[in-house]
C-alpha cells in the first residue's frame, strides 16, 4: 500500500443553492519520498486539497491516508499530535511569530514535545545549518530579509524530522534568484527522503518536483508521473 | 523554551494591550486593598478611642429588687437602701488578671436632695475619673471644689441657676462652679459634687452607690474582664455595656459591609477590563494561534499560552496592587482618621489575599478567550492552506 492514499475526497462549502464544490472526487497514491508539484489556477482547489492534506480541514466526503492512518476518523486533539508527528508546513506568507527570534520560531514544534533541552537545541541547530541561518539565530523575522524569512519557515518545517513536508506557494513572495535557492533547499531536502507536496503557479518552481498535479475545478486533471530529473541550474 | 517563555515574550511585545490589564488590575486590587486597610485601621481606631475612653463597665450593688423605671419614667422610687459597696472592697479592682486594661475606675454616690422646692439627684463623682470616663463633658465654670457643685444642663435650666450662683443643700452652703453643656444624657438632669462632699452630705464614708470602669478591651474580652471584677467584687454585680459595644460593632459592620460590596463592583469592572483585552488580544493573534495549531500544538496548550499571560499580568498586579493600596491607605488614614500616626502596618495575610484574588480575577476573566483561543479552527485562522 502507498504511503499517502486519497479515497474519493469532496469538498464543499455551503449549503444548497450557495453551496461550492471545492475538491471533487479526488483520489491518488503518493509514495513516499516522491516530490509533487500541484498545480492550477486560482480557485481551482489546490489549496483545499493541501490543507485536506494537511488534516486542517476535515472532507465532505472521502479518506485520505497516511502511513496506515485514517486521517479524519482521529480526534481533533489527535489530529494535532498527527500535524506534529507526520507534517511540516512552509506557508505561502512565512507565518513567522514576530516576538519570537529565528532561534525560538525553529524551536516552536519543539516546544511540546517531551525531549531534554540539549537534544532540542542541537536538532534547532541542525535545522537552521541546513538553511545558513544560524548565524542569524538571535534575530528577529523583522530584522531578516524575505529570502531568509522562508529559510526560517522551512527549518521551523523540518525540525523534528517530518516524513512529509506541505508547502504553499514557498516561494511566492520571493525574487527569481531566491526562489531558486529555496527549491534547491527543497529539492536537497527531498533527496534526503522526505515526501514533497508543493502547491505552486510557477512553472519554474514545478520543474523541481518529480510528479505533476494539475488541479482544475476541484478536480486532478493531470497526473504527470513522467520520470523527471532535477534542473541543475 | 516553554509554553510561559512564549506568553511571557509575547506580553513584551504587546506592551500596551498588556499594561493596560495590568492597569485595570492594579486599580481594582488597590482600591480593595485600600478600603480593607482602611476599614481596619478605622476599626482599630474606633475600638482605642471607645474603649480607651468611656465607661463599658458597670458595677452596682448586688439586689434581690427589680427596678420599676421603663424608658426613663419611674413608676416607684428606686431604692436606694441596698446595701453600698465599700471603697476599699472596690479598690480590689486595680489587682484583677487583667488590670492593666483598666484606664479609669470611677465611683459614684447617688442621693436624692432638695434643692428651693425641687427634688434633685445629687451624684458624688471622682472628676479625675470623669475626664476619662466621660471625654465628652464639656463644663462652662470650672470643675467644683469642695463647696462647689456642677449643674447638668437641664438641672440649672429648672433650677434657674447660673455659674457663681449659690444654693443651699440639705442646710449647707454651695456655690455653681460650672454647668455642663447638653449631654443628651442622664448626666443633664443631674447635680454633681466631689466624691467625698457628697459621702458626708448622705453620711455615706467609705461606701459608694455604683461604680463606672473604662476598660481598654482591643486585646482583651470585655467578658473576661467582667468575671475577673465579678470574682473581685462577689457582693456587686458587675455588667457590661453592651450596647456600647454592640452599637459600635453594627455601626462598622454596616460600614464594612458597605465597603465590601464596593469591592465586589471593582472586582467586576476590573474582570470586565481583563475579559475585553484578553478577547481583543485573542482577536489579534489569529494567525498566531493558527500557526501553533498547525504545527501540532493541542487545544489545551494553546489555552495555557493565554492562561500564562493572565497569570504573569495579574500576579503582577497583586502585588503592585497591594503596595500602591497599602501606600494610599498609609496616606489616607493621616488625613481621615483625626490623629492617627499615619502607621499601617504590613499585612502578609492582605498582600498574600491579593495577589491570589488578583490571580483569581486574571484567570477567570482569561478563562474564555483562552476558550475561544483554543477553539479557533486552524484552516480558518490561517486562511493561507
Amino acid at each position: 500500500m502507498s504511503y499517502i492514499t486519497a479515497e474519493n475526497l469532496n469538498k464543499t462549502y455551503g449549503n444548497g443553492e450557495a453551496a461550492v464544490t471545492a475538491v471533487s472526487d479526488i483520489s491518488f497514491q503518493i509514495e513516499s519520498g516522491e516530490f509533487i508539484g500541484v498545480m492550477g489556477e486560482s480557485g481551482a482547489g489546490k489549496s483545499t486539497l493541501l490543507s485536506i492534506m494537511g488534516a486542517m480541514n476535515t472532507p465532505t466526503s472521502g479518506r485520505f491516508v497516511v502511513d496506515d492512518i485514517d486521517v479524519y476518523s482521529l480526534t481533533q486533539e489527535k489530529q494535532a499530535d498527527f500535524r506534529r508527528e507526520f507534517l511540516g508546513f512552509i506557508f505561502q506568507s512565512f507565518h513567522l511569530v514576530p516576538y519570537l527570534t529565528v532561534f525560538e520560531n525553529v524551536m516552536l514544534p519543539l516546544t511540546i514535545i517531551k525531549a531534554s533541552r540539549k537534544h532540542k537545541r542541537a536538532l534547532v541547530e541542525n535545522a537552521l545549518s541546513q538553511v545558513g541561518l544560524l548565524d542569524k539565530a538571535d534575530r528577529l523575522p523583522n530584522q531578516i530579509s524575505g529570502g531568509e524569512k522562508e529559510r526560517v519557515a522551512i527549518a521551523r518545517a523540518v525540525v523534528n524530522e517530518p516524513p512529509v513536508l506541505l508547502a504553499d506557494e514557498p516561494t511566492g513572495n520571493l525574487d527569481t534568484k531566491t526562489s531558486a535557492e529555496i527549491m534547491k533547499l527543497l529539492q536537497r531536502l527531498n533527496t534526503d527522503g522526505m515526501t514533497i507536496i508543493m502547491v505552486t503557479h510557477s512553472p519554474e518552481c514545478a520543474h523541481y518536483a518529480r510528479r505533476i498535479m494539475r488541479v482544475s475545478d476541484g478536480k486532478v486533471v493531470e497526473d504527470d508521473r513522467t520520470s523527471r530529473s532535477f534542473p541543475t541550474h | 523554551m516553554t509554553l510561559k517563555h512564549i506568553s511571557f515574550k509575547n506580553l513584551i511585545r504587546r506592551k500596551g494591550k498588556a499594561s493596560f490589564v495590568l492597569a485595570g488590575l492594579v486599580i481594582g486590587v488597590s482600591t480593595i486593598v485600600g478600603i480593607i486597610s482602611f476599614v481596619d485601621a478605622m476599626t482599630n481606631d474606633i475600638n482605642h478611642k471607645l474603649e480607651k475612653y468611656g465607661a463599658n463597665i458597670l458595677i452596682v450593688p448586688r439586689t434581690e429588687n427589680l427596678p420599676l423605671t421603663y424608658g426613663g419614667l419611674s413608676l416607684g422610687g428606686v431604692s436606694f437602701e441596698m446595701e453600698e459597696i465599700r471603697q476599699e472592697e472596690l479598690a480590689r479592682v486595680s489587682s484583677i488578671k487583667n488590670a492593666r486594661n483598666i484606664a479609669a475606675l470611677g465611683p459614684l454616690v447617688l442621693g436624692v436632695v432638695k434643692v428651693d422646692s425641687h427634688k434633685v439627684l445629687l451624684a458624688g463623682v471622682d472628676f479625675k475619673a470623669s475626664a476619662i470616663l466621660k471625654p465628652w463633658w464639656q463644663i462652662k465654670g470650672k470643675v467644683p471644689d469642695d463647696k462647689g457643685v456642677m449643674l447638668g444642663a437641664e438641672a440649672a435650666r429648672i433650677l434657674n441657676l447660673n455659674v457663681a450662683d449659690r444654693l443651699m443643700i440639705k442646710d449647707r452652703r454651695f456655690i455653681v462652679s460650672g454647668i455642663l453643656k447638653p449631654t443628651g444624657s442622664q448626666d443633664d438632669q443631674l447635680v454633681f459634687t466631689r466624691l467625698t462632699t457628697a459621702q458626708s452630705l448622705f453620711d455615706k464614708g467609705g461606701r459608694v452607690s455604683m461604680a463606672e470602669v473604662a476598660a481598654l478591651c482591643q486585646d482583651c474580652p470585655i467578658e473576661a474582664m467582667v468575671e475577673q471584677i465579678s470574682d473581685a467584687l462577689p457582693g456587686a454585680k458587675v455588667m457590661a455595656i453592651q450596647q456600647v459595644v454592640k452599637g459600635r460593632m453594627e455601626t462598622l459592620g454596616h460600614f464594612k459591609k458597605f465597603s465590601y460590596g464596593i469591592s465586589g463592583v471593582i472586582l467586576l469592572i476590573g474582570s470586565l477590563v481583563v475579559l475585553v483585552t484578553m478577547m481583543g488580544s485573542v482577536r489579534e493573534r489569529t494567525d498566531e494561534i493558527g500557526i501553533f495549531r498547525a504545527i501540532g500544538f493541542r487545544k489545551r496548550h494553546v489555552m495555557e499560552i493565554v492562561l500564562w499571560e493572565a497569570a504573569i499580568v495579574s500576579g503582577l498586579a497583586g502585588i503592585v496592587g497591594y503596595l500602591l493600596g497599602w501606600g494610599v491607605t498609609k496616606v489616607a488614614v493621616r488625613y481621615f482618621i483625626e490623629g492617627h500616626s499615619g502607621s499601617v502596618p504590613f499585612d502578609f495575610e492582605l498582600a498574600a489575599g491579593a495577589f491570589i484574588l488578583a490571580l483569581l480575577i486574571g484567570l477567570v476573566s482569561s478563562a474564555y478567550p483562552a476558550f475561544i483561543a483554543s477553539r479557533l479552527d486552524p484552516n480558518e485562522a490561517l486562511r493561507a492552506l
